[in-house]
């Protein structure tokens, strides 16, 4: 099956990128962008079922490599 | 006869000006700067030319947010002119972007940014490259010139003569050994512009420009750019 | 004696708990309360423990730092200020600095390093002078601890994200692994700019009534405790990790890890350049370590004069932020700004230019206090701000804060080595040495670096005249005035063995200073000024304290023998770790980098040798006796750092040094390379494929009469005894420089002749070495294979 991972900087932590685009935007003429983050999109085709013991399978792969816990957060979305 | 005029370009976050105004200057122009806001390029600009750096720290993707720029208006239509253009490294990732010149410049294959010489030929001749075959040394520095291209697009390069420059090694064979990058068939630089007039390079000829600098391959480049000038305004 | 500020919602008690959290001794509390005439609030007490920081203060070494010669004919400034500052003539100085950044990258490899970068660049920069040129220093563990190639990668790429973006070569640097630094690595930054000598800024609050403004990035909550991090050991109670500081972040126990943004750095850094030719600042500074508070109170206190803030308008994207957490956040990429009178618009439209904040946040007062405002409950980023009322949330004498922090005499002990007495039978021999010298060439520690220079770009802004790779790197910078262009040519080295310092900490740190201006002299560059960053482990241990102290006398006798002036530093300590294994100090790393000035650019000399038919010489003691102390291949046929300490003569030093330079300087030289680790032959291999052109690459036929002692023998080969070099002439020159040797009473030993693709290395009495210059630059290439 198809699972998602999306990797983005920590609410708390500066995300550069996303500041500059943010930036950008605004002199482009887009109003009312009131933030913008940037991230990671990792699809991953893995076996097993649609079940909690997949996705803590996968958030561990998120915490061992696929996020940098000391800055980024991860989410993972199952079927997508 | 009044000189030739070269406008380099500054996006914020570019670094490369000083070389580029310097090498300009040594091989003939009259230079002069453009900041990203303005919006008509100054009087009598004859080359355009995009520096290197990281125009808004490359975020998003390299030269994305530079495109959306106000300068780029006067570049575009000063190329629709057949004015000259010239982008080196992050000048010429912000050409592609801004569709000057087809293709796009990637991550480098071994995903580091690389700091090194190396060899060049001239694949196809131009206002900037006289000779065919002519292998020219000059330094890369980036960590996104890998050149891509659709099938098609890379054969109508082919077949107009635009694919301007390729990565050889000193004897001018080109091998994937001396594919620093990885960029498709070898790529170094790309002509856009109805006539040739527009040019985008990874390497940085004017950090190859004098014998101070290791070598002045990189100043041949310029010459040739300014000898065309030259005889077109005679 | 002031009146207590009023208490802040969210202010925790005082409790001996708090001040352990803050590393505030007992005593050092008793000493705050004495200073006020009460005791700190909350907050106060998180601003004396980042000033009375190790950091902050050098509490520990400030003492020994005196001894230091800080001064000379051509200083402008000296330390103390945010870098130094020396005259390189026709009203231009150097100004530069090194500093460590080394427990964050030890954390987070990537983002601790570009900060580091980004800290060392903003300090040069706030001073009026355009970085030019940067190098590093680093240290890390065995190759082979697995960690190790994670962290050089993540190191690398930091650097390199952060110098590359922002448009400054990387022109060089060392790298050292050893196993002492398995759980600690060190990370030292070096940027040197180059500022016309009357538009120098300083980081001084001068001026009643002088407007000060905040420029920059916005303030986050990172890296709050920064530099009371600095004096963590890793690993202490929770000893069985030795990532338990990374591991408290992800958890959210600590603050967040500051980021760096190169972008933002390189705005700055112009909008800077605008500002100081509009003429329109009284003083600046950075806001590094301990970020807002230190950098407003360090300018209130060189100023003698005094500053009120108010914290309602700092430009801020977190929160709910606490006067404390404002005060102590490490937010990157933010500048201090004394404006003149009447400019501050100036100063707004400029940074408007360059899309930066800017705010008033206060102004300079002459009460010698600095006085900290915010109101209760007010959050600029709330949808309805509450109204501003500020009240008092500091108020205390800018001296305390500085000139009263604490001073120490810790106590000292001598150092017992660890690797116990030499022993003379320990001693390795060599008994096939083309077999060692290819080993060594290959290794780690000696083996070429360009797979990490490639990484940097170290040519950006067309001046890098001498690429990473030989002694020295060399740079030409354009010096700009009054529409004329001068040119001057700077030339940079870093060094430090860590090994040496440890088997004999005086004789190893002088023997630093040495290795750094000879690196210079060989490039055909006058050393004019020193910068150190002082890398030890836990002071408050009598033997790294004896060992700290013995450096900085190291460091002062060869500077003075040198007459080379320590213009700037830093000094970073409890590089150690406690865990399962026991404690692990670093070996101590007093790191020097040097800049050196070359007066004609013809005098520029390289490594490698150039041309079939010139003579080699050495110039130097071709055997002298003790060499093999702390040697690379003691290290790796012993297992561990040992060997007889080493020892240098500075006055043979000077000599050698005085001629090479005058060899450069009446160009009789086609090459130049002094010996280091790995000893003669390592550098007679160097000197035949270092170029970065291979088609360079030239061989040489040596013949070598040494001593037949096996240990003694092996010694001349491998051995790393200091003041050596080696050089090549052309045949026409040969008689020159052997006769200016003999004039200044240097060793001169004919070693042979440049010439062929081999290096041919004839030993009488022994073994011949017979190696292509292509495989020793292929083994030299392979040496990092293990990282990639």
């Amino acid at each position: 099956m198809k699972a998602a991972v999306m990797v983005r900087v920590k609410p708390e932590v500066l995300d550069p990128q996303g500041d500059a685009v943010r930036r950008a935007l605004e002199k482009l003429g887009f109003e009312g962008v009131r933030g913008v983050r940037v991230g990671k999109l990792i699809e991953i085709e893995i076996e097993g079922d649609a079940d909690p013991t997949l996705k803590a399978r996968l958030e561990k792969m998120a915490d061992a490599m696929l996020a940098n816990p000391v800055i980024e957060d991860f989410e993972v979305k199952l079927g997508a | 006869m009044p000189s030739s005029r070269a406008t380099v370009v500054i996006f914020p976050g570019l670094n490369a000006e000083t070389e580029m105004l310097r090498t300009l200057s040594l091989a003939g122009f009259e230079t002069t700067t453009a900041w990203h806001t303005d919006t008509e390029l100054p009087a009598r600009t004859d080359l355009v030319a995009v520096p290197g750096g990281f125009s808004y720290g490359d975020y998003l993707r390299c030269g994305a947010i530079a495109k959306v720029s106000p300068i780029v208006g006067a570049i575009r239509a000063h190329a629709e002119r057949g004015g000259f253009v010239l982008g080196v490294c992050n000048g010429f990732q912000i050409l592609t972007e801004c569709g000057l010149i087809p293709g796009a410049l990637t991550q480098n294959a071994h995903m580091r940014f690389e700091c090194k010489d190396v060899f060049v030929r001239v694949h196809a001749e131009g206002p900037f490259t006289p000779k065919l075959d002519t292998v020219w040394r000059m330094p890369i520095a980036h960590a996104e010139g890998r050149y891509q291209a659709t099938p098609e697009t890379l054969a109508r390069l082919e077949g107009e003569g635009r694919i301007a420059l390729v990565y050889c090694d000193a004897s001018g064979a080109v091998t994937d050994a001396a594919n620093p990058n990885g960029s498709l068939r070898s790529i170094a630089g790309v002509y856009g512009g109805a006539s040739k007039n527009v040019l985008g390079l990874m390497p940085h000829p004017e950090r190859m420009s004098e014998p101070a600098l290791g070598g002045t391959d990189g100043a041949r480049l310029f010459e040739a750019a300014f000898a065309h000038l030259g005889k077109r305004a005679a | 004696m002031s009146a207590p500020p009023a208490p802040f919602p969210g202010d925790r008690p005082i409790s001996p708990e708090l001040l352990r959290e803050h590393k505030v001794s007992d005593e050092e509390h008793a000493r705050i309360v004495a200073a006020l005439g009460r005791p700190p609030s909350y907050t106060e007490l998180g601003v004396f423990s980042v000033m009375w920081s190790e950091h902050c203060s050098y509490k520990s070494s400030r003492l020994h730092l005196r001894r230091l010669p800080t001064k000379g004919p051509k200083v402008i400034q000296g330390p103390g200020e945010n870098a130094g500052v020396v005259d390189i003539g026709d009203g231009f100085a150097a100004v530069f600095k090194m500093e460590s950044h080394n427990h964050p990258s030890f954390i987070e490899p990537y983002q601790g390093a570009a900060p580091g970068v980004g800290g060392i660049l903003r300090d040069v920069f706030t001073m009026g002078a355009r970085p030019i040129a940067g190098l590093n220093s680093l240290r890390f563990g065995r190759p082979d601890h697995p960690r190790t190639p994670e962290l050089v990668r993540g190191v690398v790429a930091g650097i390199g994200g952060y110098g590359n973006c922002i448009g400054v070569p990387t022109v060089g640097g060392e790298v050292q692994f050893d196993a002492a630094y398995d759980t600690n690595i060190l990370v030292n930054a070096f940027t040197c700019g180059v500022a016309r000598t009357d538009r120098i800024f300083y980081g001084r609050a001068a001026g009643l009534g002088n407007p000060i403004l905040y420029m920059g990035a916005k303030t986050g909550r990172d890296g709050i405790h920064g530099a009371t991090m600095a004096s963590d050991e890793f690993g202490g109670e929770d000893a069985k990790s030795e990532l338990a500081t990374a591991q408290s972040i992800k958890k959210g126990e600590r603050s967040t890890m500051q980021v760096g943004d190169p972008f933002m750095g390189k705005l700055l850094l112009e909008a800077c350049m605008e500002l100081f030719g509009a003429d329109v600042l009284e003083g600046i500074q950075d806001m590094g370590a301990a970020g807002l508070t230190s950098s407003s109170v360090e300018m209130a206190g060189r100023a003698g004069s005094g500053v009120e803030i108010d914290l309602d308008l700092v430009p801020r994207r977190a929160k709910h932020m606490l006067p404390y957490e404002i005060l102590l956040s490490e937010s990157q990429e933010r500048m201090l700004l004394v404006a003149k009178k009447g400019k501050e618009k100036d100063v707004i439209a400029i940074c408007k230019k360059w899309d930066l904040d800017c705010a008033v946040i206060g102004r300079v007062t002459d009460t010698g206090r600095w006085v900290v405002k915010a109101t209760p409950g007010y959050d600029p980023l709330a949808h309805a701000p509450a109204p501003r009322e500020a009240v008092v949330v500091c108020d205390l004498p800018v001296g305390a804060l500085t000139d009263d922090a604490p001073v120490y005499d810790r106590p000292r002990a001598p150092v017992t080595l660890r690797s116990g007495a030499p022993r003379p039978e320990d001693s390795p021999v060599s008994s096939d040495p083309q077999k060692d010298l290819l080993e060594l060439v290959g290794s780690p520690n000696l083996g070429s670096r360009q797979w990490i220079f490639r990484q940097y770009d170290h040519i950006v802004r067309g001046g890098t005249i001498v690429k990473p790779g030989s002694d020295a790197a060399v740079v030409r910078v354009p010096c700009e005035r009054d529409g004329k262009t001068l040119w001057k040519h700077l030339a940079f080295a870093v060094d430090c063995n860590g090994r040496y310092v440890e088997l004999a900490p005086e004789e190893g740190a002088k023997m630093a200073v040495a290795e750094v201006c000879r690196n210079l002299v060989c490039s055909g560059a006058e050393p004019i000024g020193i910068t150190d960053c002082l890398n030890f482990a836990n002071p408050e241990r009598p033997d790294v304290m004896d060992q700290l102290a013995r450096a900085i006398d190291g460091l002062a006798a060869a500077c003075n023998a040198l007459a080379v002036p320590i213009v700037s530093g830093n000094v970073s300590l409890y590089n150690e770790t406690t865990d399962a294994g026991g404690r692990r100090p670093i070996l101590p790393t007093p790191t020097v980098a040097a800049v050196g000035q070359v007066h004609e650019p013809e005098h520029v000399v390289t490594q490698w040798f150039k041309g079939d038919g010139d003579v080699v010489f050495l110039l130097g003691e071709i055997a002298p006796e003790r060499g093999l102390g702390g040697s690379e291949l003691w290290v790796r046929r012993r297992g561990a750092v040992g060997g007889p300490p080493p020892t240098i003569d500075l006055d043979a030093e000077v000599k050698l040094q005085k001629l090479v330079l005058s060899l450069a300087q009446a160009r009789l030289l086609a090459s130049a390379h002094d010996l280091a680790e790995g000893g003669l032959l390592v550098a007679l291999a160097e000197c035949t494929c270092t170029s970065s052109d291979a088609r360079d690459d030239r061989g040489a036929r040596v013949e070598l009469s040494l001593p037949a002692d096996p240990v003694l023998r092996t010694t001349a080969l491998f051995g790393e005894a200091p003041s050596r070099v080696l050089v090549s002439a052309r045949a026409s020159d040969a008689d020159a420089v052997a006769g200016r040797a003999r004039e200044m009473g240097v060793s001169c030993t004919r070693l042979g002749v440049v010439g062929g693709a081999r290096l041919a290395v004839e030993i009488a009495g022994g073994a011949s070495i017979d190696v292509s210059a292509a495989e020793l630059r292929d083994a030299r290439a392979r040496c990092l294979d293990f990282v990639s």
